[in-house]
């Protein structure tokens, strides 16, 4: 009887990338340590080779763009492991000009809130960002929620992104690519099979939130809608890192061998 | 880290639980619980899971339907299944007769849903039996109760506290800090009743959860558990490898402060 042997290698794609990382305070409840040095230590602890890196307090910004500025600068020195994913706002004044930055500073990705600026799932100045972002090669990652639900500060009430949000932006356009974090299986689901093939091979999902064992929400959608459309992401600082890796673990053994998605994947077309 | 490990809040499902897999999710429970190095799984059955009356007030048909699985799989599993006889305190002489009934044929402790907030004079009958007999009582909880939820009576730290400060003898597990609510009130609430130990199952994995239950109440009072989420069970056993806990601190939180709150020789396998 022993614990599960974490030196065995994880069900990834190589260099592994944790998708779904950010830094600094979250306004609705203490985080310990949300510092680039720190996830630093935390992907060499759980061998992790590299993080995309959002700035947490830029979701609650009204203009993100001096949020974007901070992170560049705290990714800086460490800019062969932490990617910069800065905010971008499509319904903010020159959010073009943001993207170009973006794309020139280095990103390798972007972020956007949509339910905590109040963008409903159709609204046109998302898809324009989403489309924008695609034709520079940049996928646009989406939050499906911070916290669980019923946990939430009275003040946080913006509420989740919801599947029709996400099926809007998938059919946006063929550049479009979305890595949606924090999503469960029903919203998953309901995303995938609401899209045609093609509109599918846009999106990717992270596994922070998915649950597994014993209702083994992962395997059945590894089953079901493939391990190609997921990625590793752990929702650092918020959550625990180890958790995406758990899961991955506990697959049972006829998708134990199942192979995530890599950045490569995303960001081909 | 390897050693002996109890989960502390388990269910398993039967044939009249409305769902078609259930052999299936119970069958998955087991082999995850190989996987991670569970020894005993500590579990109870919640009824009908809303079949045929609700999740959290169960009827007592149910309850009896429920216990009764639960006895099956403990006699099917012997080496790593232990009970929790489920009750309903809104069904006062149903409740005490099921424990008498469960306990003789071997459960080891008590389950008590939401079907009547915690600090009810409904729930001493059962406190009074938890403290005569050594049972621990595992209580449903909403992380800080603000309103109310639907389907379930909801308890949280301070409701519970008070049932606990009634009585001092028995021993109280507060379900799933990581299972809803604001965990970070729970604590405080508490942290003066030392006859309730939080456990650590559910699907929340909020980083800084467990070092504040650490510092809170001390590595004596916390029971490891998964509840519906192995994963996340997995998740904290790693995290608490990595947050400065001594060993002899670790050990106590996956199992021997659950081998000292549950009846003498419950775990012969722990050591």
């Amino acid at each position: 009887m022993s614990d599960v042997d974490s030196s065995r290698p994880p069900v990834t794609a190589s260099p592994l990338t944790d998708v779904n990382t950010l830094i600094g305070p979250y306004p609705f409840r203490h985080v310990p340590h949300p510092d680039p040095e720190i996830l630093v230590r935390v992907l060499d602890r759980e061998g992790v080779d590299q993080a995309w890196v959002g700035h947490l307090p830029s979701a609650f910004y009204r203009d993100p763009s001096l949020g974007n500025a901070e992170l560049a600068k705290a990714l800086t020195p460490f800019a062969d492991r932490l990617r910069f994913v800065p905010t971008i706002r499509p319904d903010w004044p020159g959010w073009e000009r943001v993207l170009n930055d973006a794309r020139d500073r280095g990103a390798v990705a972007i972020r956007a809130y949509p339910p905590q600026w109040g963008l409903g799932p159709h609204d046109s100045r998302m898809k324009e960002l989403a489309i924008a972002a695609g034709e520079q090669g940049l996928p646009l990652v989406l939050t499906v929620r911070f916290e669980d639900l019923r946990q939430r500060h009275l003040m946080d009430a913006a509420g989740d992104l919801s599947a029709a949000a996400i099926r809007a932006l998938a059919r946006a356009g063929d550049q479009v690519r979305l890595v949606v974090t924090a999503a469960g299986r029903e919203m998953i689901e309901e995303v995938h099979w609401g899209l045609t093939p093609v509109e599918q091979a846009r999106v990717f999902w992270d596994i922070s939130w998915i649950w597994g064992p014993p209702e083994d929400h992962l395997a059945k959608l590894f089953r079901t809608i493939g391990a190609s459309r997921f990625v590793f992401g752990t929702q650092w600082p918020m959550r625990l890192t180890q958790t995406a890796r758990a899961n991955l673990e506990l697959l049972p053994d006829d998708v134990r061998g199942a192979q995530l998605a890599g950045v490569t994947d995303i960001c081909s077309r | 880290m390897s050693g002996a490990l109890i989960d502390a809040h388990a269910h398993f499902y039967h044939r009249d639980a409305g769902r078609a897999d259930w052999n299936e999710v119970n069958a998955a429970r087991l082999r995850a619980g190989e996987t991670i190095g569970v020894t005993y799984h500590v579990a109870s059955i919640l009824g009908s899971y809303g079949f045929s009356s609700p999740t959290y007030f169960p009827s007592p048909d149910d309850v009896t339907r429920g216990n009764d699985a639960m006895l099956e799989i403990c006699a099917a599993e012997p080496e790593r299944v232990r009970m929790f006889v489920t009750v309903n305190p809104n069904h006062t002489d149903h409740a005490l007769a099921e424990i008498d009934r469960c306990v003789a044929r071997g459960a080891i402790g008590i389950k008590l849903l939401a079907s009547r907030r915690a600090d009810d004079p409904l729930l001493d009958p059962i406190g009074e039996i938890a403290a005569e007999r050594g049972l621990p009582v595992l209580h449903h909880i909403w992380q800080r109760r603000t309103r109310e939820w639907p389907s379930q009576e909801i308890s949280d730290g301070s409701d519970l506290a008070r049932l606990a400060a009634r009585h001092p003898k028995a021993s109280f597990i507060l379900a799933h800090i990581g299972g809803g609510g604001d965990y970070m009130d729970t604590f405080p609430a508490v942290v003066d009743t030392p006859n309730i130990f939080p456990d650590l199952s559910g699907s929340g994995v909020d980083r800084g959860m467990l070092d504040a239950a650490v510092a809170a109440l001390g590595a004596h009072r916390l029971l490891w558990g998964s509840d519906l989420t192995m994963c996340t069970g997995l998740a904290k056993l790693r995290a608490l490898e990595v947050i400065g806990l001594g060993a002899d601190d670790l050990a106590g939180i996956r199992w021997r402060n659950a081998a000292r709150i549950f009846p003498a020789g419950s775990f012969p396998r722990c050591r």
